[in-house]
């Protein structure tokens, strides 16, 4: 082969390639990661498998909008960091749609809206804390204010319990910091672990989660207490987390939600594994 | 912000953790290596310590350092007889038990290198102490163990060098030393490359003042060899 009609192929290959990648891509497989250790949205069952209310969803719209959805285990820190590297597509892991996760990520429409609370020993001092039960603003200031006023004498030096870079932390991190001392960990289970052990007097996180988890033979010994949070930083609920350069898929996964949602799809698994109907309105 | 402004404000927030790094690096060191030298002295003149010894090291070196640190912290709180010992005072604290795991971890790495050290003191020499008369505590301590202590020490400095980077694993017990500062960082920022980049200098720059520090000891040590031994 002559070198001219050698570099006459190869410019022809490599314009096929680029030619190729700058189309739209269209989307057959998807990747998604989870955590599978945040229960119910997603859990480790005893055979390994993967089971929970985000894994029955991916199952029911995905072919809804004709994807082959297959979940991958990650640690939910550096979940975000992984998805921007490319290793998987999409993020189902209760992730709060937030205007801090926006500046990052892409998000379909929101697919569950929980408030999120504190979680005590029923035996402990700190059972039935003011508000208990009664729904907070963080929109609201003057209720707020009275909130965290009402709370103060109560929580003062106490330690609290929360998972690493979540809308909680953020929420601890913003109102209560001055009051108790904050201790971050990895996964909600480890926070559970020391509430139990008593190395922490309280922990916070979605109530969605604590569903699960205050049903667990050990969580019989804890129960929510304190006020249910919700608006402000703790944004507009959960929903799929994508990469800003992939709109073509989260147009995908808002039809496939949209349609769930509209025959009642969503409410249903809501109800199987929330106990309780969590559909955003 | 800019991207210098970016590293400089990430390297002023990883800093705060730098004593605490510091502080669990030295202080499991200096227990691991009074325990390392027990188990080693144990190891060689018990036959009854002898396969105790040797069992401890076997489990202590054979699992993850990372497993140790979870099962003392997480799986001891598990148990209510723990949790009413007096004990508990100080396992209840996150930073007793990042101490205990490191320390009992690095003293069976560090009992074998000291059992090295042991075994390459001249039995010349140990004859010599022992026609001077001098009884078994005497002898281990002016000759045997300034000895094996001065043939170890190139090993144990290496075994120092790993323990400031095991530090990193206290994090997943909630200590916000530097690697668990750069966790935080980053689940606010998404920037693993950049964060990681900043507290891979630190570690870095702390283990090179470390080497610099241990080669003097040697040189200190060895004042026969010179300039040579560097």
């Amino acid at each position: 082969m002559k070198l001219s009609t050698l570099l006459a192929t190869a410019v022809v290959a490599l314009s096929a390639v680029l030619g190729g990648a700058a189309q739209a891509k269209e989307w057959k497989k998807v990747v998604i990661a989870t955590e599978g250790a945040y229960p119910p949205y997603n859990l480790t069952q005893a055979n390994g498998k993967l089971a929970g209310f985000e894994i029955d969803l991916a199952a029911n719209i995905c072919p809804r909008v004709h994807l082959e959805c297959t979940f991958i285990a990650t640690d939910w820190n550096g979940v975000i960091p992984g998805l921007l590297a490319g290793k998987y597509d999409a993020i189902m892991d209760g992730m709060s749609i937030t205007p801090k996760r926006l500046k990052v990520i892409a998000f379909s429409t929101p697919y569950t809206q929980s408030p999120s609370t504190f979680a005590v020993m029923k035996k402990g001092p700190l059972a039935n804390m003011p508000d208990t039960g009664k729904r907070v603003s963080l929109d609201n200031p003057a209720q707020m204010d009275a909130a965290i006023k009402a709370l103060t004498p109560v929580l003062k030096g106490r330690t609290v319990g929360v998972q690493v870079s979540t809308i909680q932390a953020d929420l601890l991190n913003k109102y209560f910091k001055d009051i108790m001392t904050i201790r971050t960990y990895g996964k909600t289970e480890e926070h559970d672990l020391d509430l139990y052990a008593g190395r922490v007097d309280l922990v916070m996180a979605s109530s969605t989660y604590f569903v699960a988890s205050l049903n667990t033979p050990q969580g019989k010994q804890a129960e929510e207490s304190g006020p249910l949070f919700v608006g402000g930083l703790l944004g507009q609920g959960a929903g799929v987390g994508l990469r800003k350069t992939d709109p073509e898929l989260k147009a995908l996964f808002d039809k496939g939600l949209a349609e769930a949602k509209a025959d009642g799809t969503l409410k249903k698994l809501s109800l199987k594994w929330f106990k309780t109907d969590v559909v955003p309105q | 912000m800019t991207e210098i402004d970016f590293l400089a404000d990430t390297m002023r927030r990883l800093l705060v953790g730098v004593p605490l790094t510091i502080a669990l690096a030295v202080v499991s060191v200096a227990c691991g290596m009074a325990l390392a030298i027990a188990l080693a002295v144990l190891r060689a003149g018990s036959r009854i310590a002898e396969p105790l010894v040797r069992a401890y090291v076997f489990v202590l070196r054979g699992t993850p350092l990372l497993l140790q640190i979870f099962m003392i912290y997480y799986g001891l709180g598990q148990f209510s007889w723990v949790r009413n010992s007096i004990a508990w005072d100080l396992l209840r604290q996150p930073w007793w038990c990042a101490i205990l795991a490191l320390s009992l971890n690095t003293a069976a790495y560090g009992s074998e290198i000291v059992r090295g050290g042991l075994n390459s003191v001249p039995s010349g020499a140990v004859e010599a102490a022992r026609v001077a008369g001098m009884t078994a505590l005497t002898r281990y301590r002016r000759i045997v163990l300034p000895i094996a202590m001065r043939q170890a020490l190139p090993a144990y400095g290496n075994e120092m060098v790993i323990m400031v980077k095991s530090t990193s694993l206290a994090s997943i017990i909630t200590l916000m030393e530097v690697t668990g500062i750069a966790y935080a960082i980053i689940s606010e920022t998404y920037r693993a490359i950049e964060v990681f980049l900043c507290a891979g200098t630190i570690y870095l720059v702390l283990n090179f003042l470390l080497t610099r520090g241990i080669g003097a000891l040697e040189r200190r040590l060895n004042p026969q060899l010179g300039q040579a031994a560097h």
